[in-house]
Parts: structure tokens; sequence; C-alpha cells
């Protein structure tokens, strides 16, 4: 830093001083950009490459390894881990947007008319957001524990208890519910921003009109935050399909009996950590979850651009 | 959840009323858990946890197994080192992200936009699709099992290089043309007027990039292999494998690592709410 400061700097003065022809030396912006492009290329971009060509290899953690083709990915396809795992995703995304879309736009109608105390129930909803996903995923571990709270409180409405944890498909969907949980107070703070751009005499006007809460809902609020929904259903999905800390947390390493709840980011740390990891298997996946992540990425770049115009 | 179709009924008092029994519905479902939680940390071994009916307040409080968690793990060097961890990263992040951020709104020069492409290509990577080579790029550098390991690859996060970038673009460009001409070079624009006036979006990186390094679970649990390296949140994840039996022990622990954070939110509040508007208003 102080090499920034003094030797190109300096010398732009004496130049600047003068005729104002240049505004800084050609190296000078290279030098505020070094940092930022080194660690984005080291740890980003460099990554990315290294994962393709491993894909195409039998590397291990400690050996080099040798160019195999496509034995990677045919064998994922004859894998039935992977096909649990991405129909384990693919669900997690299924099951996860549409309340992600639907509760927190309800949620940010619900604090925003300032009425007295609002910032602190603002602030109280978005704690779950701020919290670490392991801390969460522990809390709801608890509560959902066969002789939790919630099998408790089941117990006295009269209900059997629930396996949350110990069913597979039950303990998915607990799964999901914590990870909408977590994600209401973050997309209702987005959905609270778009909600300020809804102009106020639509709503008026459309009440004087004699229409009812639920039809001013439908016909004012939701195509008016319409783009904001599709940024937010994209942002969710592109989560979703990444799903990791939730399901390690709530269902093991293993993800849960018989690995029925891995996810495929789960089969990706499980194939390419330790001192046996298999790299270039572990890279294969890798390169599906990118693939499959962008599609939906690329549904957020759309849905931003959108909201510019 | 049904609520808010509910609240535009004509008379006066009633929808308030029916407003605030939503919010304390809600109030109820987001910090419950948390509040449970908390509870369950408190009791003591002689009160029943799994008791009917559940109790939210303790009988006899305690602190004891904050001091027992203390005990099994080293609960407090984890947390030494998430401080260690999130520390470094708000600072590398708020340095990286105005250095770079500055140049690519404020600097001509030839290959700008091909160094913004640069960074808008890093953003699109996951990290979930990278995370195995760059455990063998820390393995290389003999970084792994180092809470360097655990900083290095978001240490400059191109999210925050492209914030810094818009923050910096609207800026009106007279100041900085006034001190231009009084002579003023690239750093000295940069530090004494650019910096001063993009404290907000700095302090918005700044309070992201700490509560992301805290939070942040899967890379810390690929990386780190050596207890005392852990992280709260590995640490956390070893405690509920090695003592899922104990919940008191493991309500403890996971208070001792969102306990800073929610204080951290409450003082800083509006920067958490003004990061997430300004990032969705601007894109």
């Amino acid at each position: 830093m102080g090499m920034r400061k003094s030797a190109p700097g300096g010398r732009a003065r004496e130049r600047g001083g003068g005729t104002a022809i240049r505004p800084h030396l050609p190296t000078s912006p290279w030098l505020f950009l070094a940092p930022g492009l080194l660690v984005v290329g080291g740890f980003s971009l460099y990554p990315f490459v290294s994962t393709v060509a491993h894909s195409f290899t039998d590397a291990r953690t400690l050996t080099v390894g040798q160019f195999t083709g496509g034995a990677n990915y045919q064998e994922m396809l004859h894998d039935p881990m992977f096909w649990t795992g991405l129909r384990n995703s693919a669900l997690y995304v299924l099951g996860v947007v549409p309340p992600l879309v639907v509760l927190p736009l309800l949620l940010a109608l619900l604090v925003r008319r300032s009425v007295p105390g609002i910032a602190f129930f603002r602030a109280a909803f978005y704690l779950p957001v701020v919290a670490s996903v392991v801390v969460v995923g522990l809390i709801w571990v608890w509560l959902l524990d066969d002789r939790g709270l919630i099998n408790a409180l089941l117990g006295v409405l009269g209900f059997g208890r629930a396996g949350f944890l110990s069913d597979p498909w039950l303990l998915l969907l607990s799964a999901m519910a914590v990870t909408v949980w977590k994600g209401l107070g973050y997309y209702m703070i987005i959905y609270l921003a778009a909600l300020t751009q809804v102009p106020r005499e639509l709503h008026e006007a459309c009440a004087v009109d004699g229409a009812g809460a639920v039809r001013r809902f439908l016909t004012v609020t939701v195509p008016a935050v319409r783009s904001t929904m599709v940024l937010v259903a994209a942002l969710s999905a592109v989560n979703a399909f990444k799903v990791f800390s939730e399901v390690y947390l709530m269902a093991g390493a293993t993800g849960g009996p018989g690995g029925e709840d891995t996810t495929l980011v789960m089969l990706v740390q499980q194939a390419g950590t330790g001192l046996g990891g298999r790299v270039g298997y572990a890279s294969a996946l890798s390169v599906v979850v990118f693939v499959l992540t962008l599609g939906l990425m690329l549904l957020v770049l759309r849905a931003n651009r959108g909201e510019d115009r | 959840m049904t609520g808010p179709g509910r609240r535009g009924r004509r008379r006066r008092k009633g929808p308030l009323v029916v407003r605030y029994l939503l919010l304390l519905v809600v109030l109820a479902l987001t910090v419950g858990p948390f509040l449970w939680q908390l509870s369950t940390s408190l009791k003591g071994p002689g009160e029943d946890i799994y008791r009917y009916p559940p109790s939210l307040v303790p009988e006899h409080p305690t602190l004891a197994n904050y001091a027992a968690v203390g005990r099994v793990i080293p609960v407090w060097d984890f947390a030494l080192n998430s401080v260690k961890v999130a520390v470094a990263n708000v600072l590398t992040n708020c340095a990286g992200a105005a250095l770079a951020g500055y140049a690519l709104a404020r600097l001509r020069f030839r290959g700008r936009r091909c160094a913004v492409v640069v960074f808008v290509m890093a953003m699109l990577v996951p990290v979930e699709s990278i995370m195995i080579a760059q455990f063998m790029t820390m393995r290389q550098l003999q970084l792994n099992d180092t809470l360097l390991g655990v900083v290095l690859p978001g240490c400059i996060g191109a999210m925050n290089v492209l914030l810094m970038r818009n923050a910096f673009a609207a800026l009106p460009y007279e100041v900085e043309e006034a001190a231009y001409v009084d002579g003023a070079h690239a750093w000295q624009r940069f530090v004494r007027i650019a910096l001063p006036s993009v404290k907000g979006t700095l302090a918005v990186v700044a309070v992201f990039a700490f509560m992301g390094a805290w939070d942040d679970f899967l890379w810390p649990l690929i990386v780190l292999s050596d207890q005392s390296k852990f992280t709260l949140t590995v640490g956390l994840n070893y405690l509920h494998g090695t003592f899922a039996n104990d919940q008191r022990l493991v309500a403890a622990g996971s208070v001792i690592a969102v306990l800073p954070l929610i204080v951290l939110f409450a003082c800083l509040q509006r920067y958490f709410f003004r990061g997430v508007e300004e990032g969705a208003v601007k894109g």
C-alpha cells in the first residue's frame, strides 16, 4: 500500500498540475485492481477451470490422476446416489421456492405501514437471517426431536408423534421448512423495498371502487411487484438447489437413513474431501452443480435487468 | 399467514388490532425458537427439559451449562477463531473492494470493461461448485487447516467490488474534478474525497462480510480438520455430533454462537436493511 501511495501517484501529480491531460499513470488503475483481481482470479476463476479439467481425470487428494475422458460422467449416470442427490436438490427447489415467493410478500405487507413498534417487529422477523445456518439447524433439531417441543405440542393436541428427523421424507420436508423459516426475513426486506415504489393512490382508488383486500392484493400489489417476485423466485431457487447445511445438520453427514436425503452438494463434499477424496469424480459432480445452477442464475440476471428498466 | 389479506377492513380500530395480533403471531414464530433454545440452555440438570407441559421459563436459571460446554469442547477458542476470521474478512473486503471499485468506477483505462467482466464472471461461479478445487489449492499452498485458508478464498468478494463500484459511480463528478484540477492524483482523490463519501456502502460491506464469515459453515468444514483451528460453526457441528444427547450443552453452545451477531444486528440494524434495499434497487 505504501508503494502505491508514493510511487505512481507522485509523478501523476507533477504532470497533472500542468496540463491536465492524464488523470493518472497507466499503471495505477491496475495497482488499485491488483488485490481484487488476484483473489478473484486465484480463488474463483482458476478453481473453476481446474474443476472442469479435473472432472476428466481420476485424480485423488494425494495423487495427480490420469486423463480418463468422460468416465466420471458415465459413472455418475450409473451411480444411484447421484440420482438421489439430484432428485432431492430438485425437490428442494420445488418445495422451497413457492413459499419463499409468497410468504415474505405477505410479511412485507404486514410490516409495511409504520405503526408504533414496527421497527422492532421488522428487526425481529429478520433475526433468523442473521443467525448462522448451523445455529438455526440445531435449534430446529431440538424443536423437532422425538421428545422435543413440537412433538409435545402435537401430543397435547391429540396427534401422534411424528418422526420429523427419522422418516426420510419428513426429514426432507422439515429441512425445507427450516430453509423457508430462515429465508423469510431476507426476502421480506427485498419486497419492502419494492413496495415503496408502489403508488398509494392506486390502492386508494381501488378501495374507493369497493374492491376488497384480496382483490386489491391481486390487482394492484402483485402486478406492481411482479419483477421482484421473479427475482426472489430465481434467487431462492439458486440457493435451494445448492442446499447443504440444513440437510447435513438435520440428517447427518451421510444424509439420513440409507443416504435417502443426500443432496448434490453433500455428494460433492462427501466425494471430494478427506485423504482418500475422489477429486476427479467430485469435480464432475461440481460441474453438474454449476451447469444446473447457471440456468437458474441466468434467470436472476434477467430479473435484475427487468428491475432496472 | 393468511393475515395481510384481512388487513384492509373498512373500520378504523379493528384492522389495527388484527394487524398487531398477526404481528405477534409471526413474532412468536420467528423469535420463539431462539427463546426456547435460550431457555433450554439455562435449565439446570435437576429440571426435566422434556417435561409436559413444556415451560419456557427455567425454574432455577443457571449458567452452569455455559461453563460445562467450555469443558467438553474449547468453545472459547472456537469463538476466538471465529472473531479472527470475521475481522480479517471485514478488513480485506473493505480495503480490496473499495480499491477495485474505485478504479472501475472512476479511473479511465484500457481493459476496464474486461476487468468488470472478470468480477461479474467470478460472481456467477457458485462457491459450492469450486470448493473441491479451492481445497486442492489450499493444500498446494499448505494453507489447509489454517485460519488463513478459511479467510483467503472469500477475502475480496466480487459482489462487494461491484457494490463499491456502484457507490463510487453514483458520486457527482464535480467535486473530484475540482480536486483533480488542484493537482490531486488518483490515490489522493480516492482517500480524501471519494472514500469518505461512500462510508454508508462501506459499512454495508463490512457488516455483511462479518456476518458471512461468522456464519459460514461449508468452507471451514472442508478446509479445517484440526480441532484447535475450528471456528464456532464447525465446532458446534462437532458438539452436536458428539454430545447430541445433552441438549442443554448444545443449546448453550448455539447461544454463544448467535449472541454476538444478535448484538451486532441490534446496533447496526440500519446497515443490514440498507444493504439489502440498495442491492435490490440498484441491482
